[in-house]
């Protein structure tokens, strides 16, 4: 009998120990996404919080720039031609426009503003940082393909080979063939002082390659040390950047010119098509004006409505209609709200597309019940011995609630209302169906100019082709999430701070 | 000018109430009948007059004459002084102010809670307007049961089939995920965690819970898909880049918070005593929990899944960024699905012609959505009021 009883003991007692594990393994599993969640955002966004440019001497040349109009030069091209001057063995077209695709088309912007604030720079020789492009920061941040180099280790002789295109390389004259002495493979690249190779292939114990950027002379000795090979892990077809365009990269960088900043750009410039150039300056301020006009609008209606419900309705078939309705209000899917804001207050009542007034109006809308519901919580949670207090001394019902029992609830609804501002902040839905999805590269001026707000320049961001927008869009997560994560704070203090047991 | 009349009106009012309240002032002599309400409740009730009657006016003319006209601040002036100078001269010793403004605040209130309904009604009337423009082109049996989705095609078809059969597929993952995760979430911390370990948990679901739909989507489209898509390629799977499985995981995970929050309460709110008579029957704790908690706490549970099943078939960045867009009639979910939502979003992004019926369509869907998630949150809420137990 006993040993029937203990196994089954041990039986309960192991199926007690396993509840337990799955119940902590639940946990455990969601606090992992949400971590997993979290760094992936993170290691995708931190690259865009940085920029990468090249220091560039630039001759600030007269003939480019209009003294009356300092701003409207052509700073571009001066930055350019320095640029190229810094190539002068690049001379063919197609070459020379891969080279001015390195840096990026706001390139120009430094030395603009330099000179716009100091117009005596014209005609000297100033020393500006010029923003690279977004593909050759991208590659410069190691993201479009690894890179190893190697420095040569025996002599490499390059001869050019006469009537056909192409290189041969060959090591010292030893017994070793080339390939074993040069330990180069198809694929790689030869840097050199004044040109680079691509390794092509073997022939005869030769090394065959061909010209990424041709050297002047036919035949060239280079010692050990001279040379490096580079190889890339992405060929040159699956990337954007061109064996040529890197060699050039690798050549500033060695040479110390390449310099990384912080990317101040991101939070002071509005969108843009470049992905260098492109910031949330636009989108935030956007956000600002949305969430402001639903505040204003929700806050009072919220309050008011929870002061009516609470303390002043009486119990009838309207007040449980009115009570029902908010209940639902709060479940209804934000994107209904989106169909109401478009067929209500743009086709209806005609008010512009993509302002932040009907992204607020929306919103305010959306935030409304949740905001009631907090509010009832928080007036609820006074004691009824206020108001009879209140009332004793002989005072109107209207002067308890709103001089006693509302001031003691304050800090509740504020809670309230803070959760209810960062589900404003961070609702995308409904504004997609008023159009706040245009493209806007100027920061919103007014509560009618067209904007954007954050999550919706998330969305846009995050449905573009390029690798550099991947990492904006995390990048503007990140700030979004910031913002969220203080407003919560912001939250739990007050609800701390100001909680009141009875 | 909106500027100018929302100024003018709070000027307007600030001066009625200055005025009110030294008039009654005024009022108070020695010996003379005591004032029946305080001064400055006259001055509240003229400064209500003017603001009240400005923005009556004010918005009457923005009606009819736009709100760009420059009649509109005058229109407000005029408005607050016509209504504010009778009550000025009304005020006299036992003129019952107070009484007078209160019941003005409570017509305010009263309002101010009606704009709850007055949405509900706003968003049933223009998603049925439009509704009923779509259905003159399109018959609602077509609509309803046609299984065919393509409102861009020539002939546009408008059949809600797939739609509702993809919607279903990823919120059916949505829920096999987060109901599993949510519920035994709920009774680890309501049940197992010591107050310690419940203070740290809590905040992390309350994080998981406030992060932005579209940060997740993000999440599901970059991270989740591709990962999905390798490792069944690996195993030798055929998977769509946009299959209902990425959003579907990435959405149960946006719901656990949803169902263990809703859950620890319901947990919570189980007495005592019922866990007592348990174990002193001999029960363990486990035992306790599966034979006496969770059948007490049942209809608060279904209720939250209910909630939940509402909210996955309601969300839409997740599906936008993470699901597909062309509408397949199919139930596996390494295929990719559209929903509802995703294309309520994509008919009404851009440019829109209220005529054609491909926009309308839109409001159609948002029809179907609305009662859907109408009637999902009515059924919770009867289930709670109709099987809750009374305990104390």
């Amino acid at each position: 009998m006993t040993e029937v009883r203990d196994e089954l003991v041990k039986k309960r007692y192991a199926s007690e120990r396993r509840f337990r594990f799955y119940g902590a393994a639940a946990l455990a599993l969601t606090a992992l996404f949400l971590a997993i969640l979290l760094v992936d955002i993170v290691a995708r966004g931190l690259p865009a919080f940085t920029e990468k440019t090249v220091a560039l001497d630039v001759k600030v040349d007269p003939a480019e720039i209009d003294p009356a109009q300092l701003a409207g030069g052509n700073y571009d091209k001066l930055v350019k031609d320095a640029f190229r001057a810094e190539f002068p063995q690049v001379t063919g077209r197609a070459e020379r426009k891969a080279l001015g695709a390195l840096l990026s088309t706001g390139g120009g912007d430094a030395l603009r503003q330099m000179v716009v604030a100091d117009p005596a720079l014209i005609g000297k020789t100033v020393s500006v940082p010029v923003l690279l492009g977004a593909d050759a920061g991208i590659y410069l941040q190691g993201m479009l393909t690894d890179l190893t180099t190697v420095a040569g280790k025996a002599t490499l002789n390059i001869a050019r080979l006469e009537g056909e295109e192409g290189y041969v390389l060959s090591g010292d004259t030893s017994g070793e063939s080339a390939e074993q002495q040069l330990g180069l493979t198809a694929g790689q690249v030869v840097r050199f002082k004044g040109g680079a190779l691509r390794v092509t292939g073997m022939q005869n114990g030769y090394v065959r390659a061909e010209a990424i950027l041709p050297p002047e002379l036919p035949v060239i000795t280079l010692p050990a040390g001279q040379w490096d090979s580079l190889t890339f892990s992405v060929p040159e077809s699956n990337r954007r950047i061109s064996d040529a365009q890197a060699v050039w990269l690798e050549d500033l960088k060695s040479e110390g010119r390449i310099q990384t900043s912080f990317a101040w750009r991101f939070f002071e410039s509005g969108d843009s098509r470049e992905p260098e150039l492109a910031g949330i300056r636009g989108a935030l301020v956007g956000s600002l004006l949305t969430v402001a006009v639903a505040l204003a609008l929700a806050l009072p209606l919220g309050i008011a409505a929870a002061v009516y419900l609470e303390e002043f309705a009486p119990k009838n078939k309207l007040t449980d209609l009115i009570e029902v309705n908010i209940n639902n209000l709060a479940a209804v899917p934000s994107i209904i709200f989106g169909l109401l804001g478009l067929a209500v207050f743009l086709n209806f009542f005609g008010l512009p597309r993509s302002a932040p007034v009907v992204g607020g109006l929306v919103l305010a809308l959306l935030v409304l019940p949740t905001i009631i519901i907090a509010s009832r919580a928080a007036l609820k949670a006074v004691p009824p011995s206020i108001t009879e207090a209140a009332l004793g001394v002989g005072a109107s019902k209207q002067q308890a609630v709103f001089q006693h029992v509302l001031p003691l609830a304050l800090p509740g609804i504020m809670t309230g209302t803070i959760l209810g501002l960062a589900r404003a902040f961070g609702e995308t839905a409904p504004l997609l169906m008023i159009g706040m999805i245009a493209f806007i590269a100027d920061i919103p001026q007014g509560f009618t100019s067209a904007a954007t707000v954050l999550p919706v320049q998330v969305f846009l961001w995050s449905d573009l082709p390029e690798i550099a927008f991947k990492s904006k869009t995390a990048a503007a997560i990140m700030v979004l999430l910031v913002v969220l994560f203080a407003l919560n704070a912001v939250a739990i203090y007050l609800r701390k701070r100001f909680d009141r047991r009875w | 000018m909106f500027l100018w009349t929302v100024l003018l009106i709070v000027l307007m009012s600030a001066i009625a109430y200055v005025a009110g309240r030294s008039r009654a002032a005024g009022l108070v002599v020695a010996d003379g009948p005591r004032l029946h309400s305080l001064p400055s409740y006259h001055g509240l009730l003229v400064a209500a007059g003017a603001m009240l009657g400005g923005l009556a006016l004010a918005i009457l003319s923005a009606l009819v004459l736009g709100t760009q006209s420059v009649v509109t601040p005058a229109a407000a002036v005029i408005g607050a002084a016509i209504a504010a100078v009778p009550l000025y001269s009304r005020s006299a010793a036992d003129f019952r102010a107070r009484n007078a403004f209160e019941r003005v605040v409570l017509v305010v209130l009263v309002a101010c809670s009606a704009v709850a309904v007055l949405t509900t009604i706003g968003i049933v009337f223009s998603v049925l307007f439009e509704t009923m423009i779509f259905f003159r082109s399109v018959s609602p049996i077509e609509f309803l049961f046609g299984s065919h989705w393509s409102p861009t095609g020539t002939p546009a078809s408008f059949g809600l089939i797939p739609l509702l059969v993809g919607t279903l597929l990823i919120t059916v993952i949505a829920i096999a995920v987060a109901g599993p995760l949510g519920l035994l979430s709920a009774i680890y911390m309501a049940e197992y965690a010591s107050p310690r370990l419940r203070n740290v948990l809590k905040p992390v679901l309350e994080i998981l819970a406030g992060i932005p739909t579209v940060v997740l989507g993000f999440f599901a489209a970059l991270t989740v898909a591709p990962l999905i898509r390798r490792t069944g390629e690996a195993i030798g799977l055929d998977v769509a880049s946009e299959s209902a499985l990425a959003a579907g995981l990435v959405m149960g995970m946006m719901i656990v918070p949803l169902i263990s929050s809703l859950s620890d309460d319901i947990i919570n709110a189980v007495p005592q005593s019922l866990r007592d008579g348990s174990y002193a029957m001999g029960a363990t704790k486990s035992e306790t929990i599966k034979r006496v908690v969770l059948p007490a706490a049942l209809p608060g549970i279904v209720s939250a899944f209910m909630l939940a099943i509402s909210r996955a078939v309601g969300e839409t960045m997740i599906v936008v960024m993470a699901a597909g867009l062309a509408a397949n009639l199919s139930i596996n979910p390494l295929d990719a699905v559209t929903t509802i939502t995703v294309q309520i979003a994509t008919l009404l992004v851009g440019d829109q012609e209220f005529d054609s019926p491909k926009t309308l369509s839109a409001f159609a869907l948002g029809f179907v959505l609305f009662f859907f998630t109408l009637a999902l949150n009515y059924i919770a809420l009867r289930i709670v009021q109709k099987y809750r137990e009374q305990y104390d």
